[in-house]
């Protein structure tokens, strides 16, 4: 094995290109586009189009965190309930004489509170699966916002309030140009700087990304404020949509969220994904959902749907990436998921 | 480093005694919690009181066993709360048709109707390899959206009930409701399985070591396969029981159901990375999950409250587990010391 050089190069090729995950997805993008617009006259209009983002794009803020979430091999479900809490906070501050922009951060900073809680418990008691750790803050966020407003709902927000999911710019909604930001700013983080590859590196391996010196605590720290804080723009949004808020909104926001990331070809067992992905997969959902609303399909189907989607395309990336063999040393799963080359000729 | 429980040395003595130190906590923490609750009022500690609270908690120990087993495996099942939705909708939509239906034969569709969903999640786990939070996250919307489907939208109230199975739940036998009685059965049988039978003990060997099951041989597949089906059957059975004692069954019956089941199993100290835990444990977490559940809007605190309430008391019992262990791991290290 002494002639085996290992680069950091993809080598580069139109058929590895072509067969990408991606490209699945937006196959079945187009392919909803085309069922959906056979199915109603009214849905192939380019201003409906992008203007109907606003109707599922709220949810999609906790999706590009979740990626680096599932791509460091984590899982969060306290999403939602960080959600609720920071939505009905920002509420009732407004409701109790602080201005909007003050009660706007105030819901900004209780979620990042939220998620670097979730990141210290997740740092100081390592014994913990993720899955632990965030199940008991999903009961107890959820919890203090029920404390707090009990079964009522607390609204009368300022009109201009609504801009923020209502509102748009020319043709294109606001929040699709807020999301398009984070999305691009997600991207580069996670594809561009040492931060994204110290992710990549830690759901790789944990003990290897360690022993090289990554701070890795600090990492899962910034991960989970990451998390906390989108979770505070979906509150935002969110709020604006319904016009008031209540301890219950978002109730299984994260299996959506989840759903969306895993079908976007993030690997469930961490260190492999894109950003691309799951932005797609925002898209096809939330097309469909929408398509299949103008023919008034109940959202029952759709629940059917996702959860069909979610288990094919994990069932597909285990056949492709050999989720039938016993799981294999990181090094040889990271030639098989493309992200190291093969020995050179 | 959740690999430590894994190791040979954490099975050593010491440990042991630590892991009966931990439910002998539980039970004084549920007397503390008891008396305290007494005094606050006096109608908690009486014998209708306790038999409510049991029948109450009866449910929830059934599924729990069975969650129980699924993590031990290092798996995980949210799909339940929409298992019980199915099989619960799916009997009481067929004793609408046949009011003469027999009970039994209501329990019995509930089971395989939860039997299906399990085997098709330890399917997708054991031969396809797929994560359990993902597969049964999966399945849990498809389940969901097919009760959805199959009662058009719609309830089943009680009048559409026939007495005979609103009394499965209802009715007792010798004195005793028929929930607990089932409950107790399924506990009684369950931990001699998992203490005294072969199969039984290979799924905590799966669960603490898949690698080494592996190699000694032991059928890993067949067994993951059968502790969802097993899930699955709970569920189904805990659906029509569910649908019963409501005397509703709707399309949203169960919703989050799981959680509950979940902190049930982690209260009573089963790790959720596999391996560890004991029926005897999981009784315990389950009662004080139902007294939580009983007791405060006895003692006048809010309903509101009350998901707070438990989601602290969750946390407080899995960083105390953790603290113990630690302790644990301290003082071995203090006896080898030279």
């Amino acid at each position: 094995m002494s002639e085996r050089e290992i680069s950091i190069d993809r080598p580069r090729s139109l058929k590895r290109f072509f067969f990408q995950w991606e490209w699945l997805l937006v196959l079945i993008f187009v392919a909803v586009n085309i069922i959906n617009s056979g199915l109603s006259p009214y849905y192939l209009n380019f201003g409906s189009l992008i203007g109907s983002t606003n109707s599922f794009l709220d949810m999609a803020f906790l999706v590009l965190p979740m990626t680096f979430v599932i791509i460091l091999g984590n899982i969060d479900i306290s999403v939602a309930s960080t959600v609720a809490l920071s939505a009905v906070i920002m509420a009732v501050g407004f409701n109790a004489g602080l201005p909007m922009p003050l009660a706007m951060l105030l819901c900004l900073v209780v979620s990042t509170l939220c998620g670097l809680f979730n990141g210290f418990l997740m740092v100081k008691f390592k014994e913990l699966s993720a899955v632990i750790v965030t199940l008991s803050t999903m009961i107890i966020y959820r919890g203090i916002a029920y404390v707090i407003l009990e079964d009522q709902a607390a609204g009368h927000f300022p009109p201009w309030f609504s801009f923020l999911a209502w509102g748009s710019i020319g043709p294109v909604p606001f929040i699709l140009i807020v999301f398009a930001v984070c999305a691009l700013a997600f991207g580069l983080l996670l594809h561009k700087t040492s931060f994204g590859r110290k992710v990549f590196a830690m759901g790789n391996n944990l003990t290897a990304a360690r022993y090289s010196g990554i701070k890795t605590d600090s990492v899962i720290i910034a991960v989970s404020a990451l998390t906390g804080l989108m979770a505070g723009f979906t509150a935002l949004f969110l709020t604006s949509r319904m016009g008031s808020t209540r301890p219950n909104v978002a109730l299984g926001y994260e299996l959506s969220v989840i759903a969306m990331v895993v079908l976007g070809g993030v690997s469930t067992a961490g260190g492999a994904g894109r950003i691309g992905g799951p932005i797609l997969a925002i898209f096809i959902i939330g097309y469909l959902n929408y398509g299949l609303g103008l023919v008034n399909i109940k959202a029952n189907v759709l629940l059917i749907i996702i959860g069909s989607l979610l288990i094919l395309s994990v069932l597909v990336l285990n056949l492709r990436f050999g989720g039938h063999r016993r799981p294999a040393p990181p090094i040889a799963r990271m030639i098989a998921a493309g992200k190291a080359p093969d020995e050179k000729a | 480093m959740s690999a430590d429980t894994k190791t040979p040395t954490t099975r050593g003595r010491i440990v042991r005694s630590g892991e009966g130190f931990r439910e002998l906590g539980l039970l004084v923490f549920i007397a503390i919690l008891a008396a305290a609750f007494q005094i606050r009022n006096h109608n908690f500690l009486t014998i209708a009181n306790i038999k409510d609270l049991l029948t109450n908690t009866a449910i929830l120990g059934i599924l729990a066993v069975g969650m129980m087993l699924v993590l031990i495996t290092g798996g995980i099942d949210l799909s339940i709360g929409a298992t019980i939705a199915l099989a619960g909708m799916t009997s009481a939509l067929t004793g609408m048709a046949l009011p003469h239906i027999n009970p039994l034969l209501s329990i019995l569709e509930g089971m395989a109707v939860g039997l299906a969903v399990g085997s098709v999640i330890g399917l997708l786990v054991a031969r396809f390899k797929v994560l359990p939070i993902i597969a049964t996250l999966g399945i849990m919307n498809i389940v969901r959206g097919v009760t959805y489907i199959e009662s058009k939208g719609a309830w089943v109230s009680s009048y559409q009930m026939s007495k005979a199975f609103t009394d499965i739940s209802t009715g007792t036998t010798f004195g005793v409701n028929n929930l607990v009685v089932i409950a107790v059965f399924i506990f009684i049988v369950f931990w001699y399985f998992v203490n005294h039978t072969k199969t039984g003990r290979r799924i905590y060997a799966i669960g603490s070591n898949p690698e080494a099951a592996d190699i000694s041989g032991i059928p890993r597949r067949k067994l993951l396969w059968l502790v969802y089906a097993i899930m699955g059957v709970l569920s189904g059975l805990a659906g029509v029981l569910w649908v019963s004692k409501f005397a509703s069954a709707q399309g949203d019956t169960a919703l989050g159901y799981e959680l509950n089941v979940i902190a049930a199993c982690v209260l009573g100290g089963v790790s959720i990375s596999g391996g560890a835990g004991k029926v005897s444990g999981l009784l315990l977490g389950t009662i004080l999950l139902g007294i939580l559940n009983n007791a405060l809007p006895l003692i006048n605190v809010s309903p509101f409250w009350q998901q707070f309430i438990q989601g602290i008391v969750i946390l407080a019992a899995v960083l105390t587990n953790v603290a113990v262990k630690r302790n644990n791991q301290r003082l071995a290290l203090r006896k080898r010391a030279i």
